[in-house]
């Protein structure tokens, strides 16, 4: 297996997923102001994903085009982290999945910055910007909601159960995180669970919410086993390609 | 819109050095709130390098009534643009 590609690929395929799931929130805001932020979001996730889809390309080597990899691989080919593709929800639900995935990915870029592969950092020195203000935006909100109204409160705790249980992918390795951070391309992935937790801690206690204790976490994005929902999402995303193949315009 | 999400006025710095202008308002519950929506709403195009955010209760504005004893006097009084003096040849930039 070409793990630099892999590790690329899971890189691009968590932004892709995401920007694309916040994307379908455009024209159905709250207010026309969260409507522009959840969209403004979504293009800076999904600019994130094209820089590591055009890397992923080269190092798979294969003459594929970051085209190729978000709109011509089936869902067993895809690997990002569940968390990325669970719906949308309710606001409140929105706001929590975004920000557990911010709380995981500035840590994990500000890591990736200090890269000895000098692409990935290039691409996380731009990306730590976009993700500082997304960690900010959306732990703003989970505190507002969380410390709001009785029916906002029930809400976003009933988000936080909800996601939990799909956080854990995040932040356990397996051969491929270990065999990159060996390689001093990707981080000490306990690092980055270390800095989750406290960030995740302090914004929940804040929001008045109580943190699950269950230790039981899905798995299975990084390896291509996902939720039913990604066929859902490739279906819609991948649709114009599919039919028309090779459309431009 | 409802009442817990009033008015606020949005003005932008584009360059340093320059005055913040008036951009335009937007609705947030409190000034944390006004000065990231005025962010996610007015500087998506690299519009400016500074925001301030005043609600807009707190704008007092001059009626349109009062217009003629407000600004009708100025009109007759050209002598106040300063065209009236001669420059030195060779002064730039004014």
């Amino acid at each position: 297996m070409n793990h630099h590609f892999e590790y690329v690929l899971r890189l691009a395929d968590n932004a892709l997923i995401i920007g694309h799931r916040l994307s379908e929130w455009c024209s159905k805001g709250p207010m026309l102001e969260q409507d522009m932020a959840l969209t403004n979001i979504a293009l800076d996730h999904i600019g994130q994903a094209r820089n590591l889809f055009q890397y992923a390309a080269v190092l798979q080597g294969a003459g594929k085009t970051e085209d190729d990899l978000a709109y011509l691989r089936d869902a067993p080919e895809f690997r990002n982290c569940l968390l990325t593709e669970l719906p949308n929800g309710d606001f409140g639900m929105t706001v929590m999945r975004q920000f557990l995935f911010s709380a995981f990915q500035l840590p994990y870029y500000q890591a990736l910055t200090k890269s000895v592969d000098e692409t990935l950092q290039g691409i996380a020195g731009k990306a730590v910007k976009e993700i500082a203000y997304h960690q900010r935006w959306s732990g703003e909100w989970v505190i507002r909601l969380g410390d709001g109204t009785p029916e906002s409160h029930r809400r976003v705790q009933h988000a936080l159960e909800t996601l939990w249980p799909y956080c854990g992918e995040l932040w356990t390795p397996d051969s491929v995180d270990n065999y990159m951070a060996d390689e001093g391309i990707g981080p000490d992935i306990q690092t980055i669970q270390t800095q989750w937790l406290t960030t995740v801690a302090r914004v929940v206690k804040d929001a008045t919410l109580t943190q699950p204790e269950s230790a039981f976490y899905q798995k299975g994005g990084k390896k291509g086993i996902h939720t039913e929902y990604l066929g859902y999402i490739l279906t819609e995303m991948q649709y114009l390609q599919r039919v028309y193949p090779g459309a431009e315009w | 819109m409802s009442p817990e999400f009033p008015l606020w006025e949005v003005f932008i710095r584009s360059h340093a050095g320059l005055i913040h202008k008036h951009v335009g308002s937007i609705h947030a519950v409190d000034a944390a709130m006004a000065l990231e929506n005025a962010r996610d709403v007015y500087t998506r195009r690299q519009e400016g390098v500074s925001i301030w955010v005043v609600a807009s209760k707190h704008i007092v504005a001059s009626d349109p009534a009062d217009s003629d004893p407000f600004f009708e006097p100025a009109k007759d009084k050209a002598y106040r643009h300063p065209t009236f003096y001669e420059m030195p040849e060779g002064i730039k930039h004014i």
